[in-house]
């Protein structure tokens, strides 16, 4: 399985990543990928920006044990997170999951799987900057009950 | 010495990032977290009393029962919000 862990600033292009799933992988028959957004707004207020901090060594280590986790419940074949750093702006990508598999089922699980995990496992914090201000974002029971499904 | 670690919305609360702490051996994360409050007082005892916060020893969550020793980094931070 080919594995691309990354944590960093800049932007990314998903057709990048798609190509180099394509290209790693001659007996898929599915690339799942997931392209995550800056939202405008948080309850209803509008955004200046995101600011996502990281541990850094533990981030891409729990992002590793997450993917060899998924690469026990399902065949993967190739495996791609992206997750940006810093501030950000609304509409700009923060996130990517890409995979590649040789069906479509476990490639869209696994990329479902992906995020939830993420979402709840890998040590990042989001800091939400209004424009008069700014506060941290507080987990969401939500994304608990989500990562459980699994 | 204890490498302790905080972060986030944890680390603007106390005005640290980064410290390093003498711990008599054995030793576990509730005794840092007993010797960083007689220690600092104030805000860090307002944290570990009021906020939800969790452990990581060389980068492992773990709970406040795990054995720590000299050399070790501990981190304290709230419940992840990334993606």
């Amino acid at each position: 399985m080919d594995i691309d862990i990354r944590v960093e600033h800049d932007d990314f292009s998903s057709q990048q990543e798609t190509d180099w799933l394509r290209a790693n992988a001659a007996d898929a028959g599915a690339v799942v990928t997931f392209s995550g957004l800056v939202r405008g707004q948080e309850n209803g207020r509008d955004i200046r920006a995101l600011v996502l901090e990281h541990y850094p060594g533990m981030t891409e280590k729990s992002l590793r044990a997450i993917v060899d986790e998924a690469a026990t419940r399902w065949p993967l074949l190739g495996v791609v997170i992206i997750h940006r750093i810093g501030e950000l702006l609304p509409g700009e990508q923060i996130v990517f999951v890409g995979i590649s598999s040789a069906h479509r089922a476990a490639a869209f699980a696994a990329c479902d799987f992906l995020m939830d995990y993420l979402k709840t496992r890998a040590p990042f914090w989001k800091k939400c900057l209004f424009i008069e201000g700014g506060h941290w974002i507080a987990a969401k029971e939500s994304d608990e009950e989500a990562s459980k499904r699994w | 010495m204890i490498d302790v670690h905080y972060f986030a919305n944890i680390r603007e609360m106390l005005g640290v990032a980064r410290e390093q702490v003498a711990l008599p051996q054995p030793a576990t994360v509730a005794a840092l977290i007993d010797t960083l409050v007689v220690q600092h007082g104030g805000r860090w005892q307002s944290l570990f009393n009021e906020t939800r916060v969790l452990t990581a020893v060389n980068q492992v969550v773990v709970p406040i029962t795990a054995v720590i020793k000299d050399g070790d980094e501990v981190a304290f931070f709230p419940p992840v919000t990334g993606g």
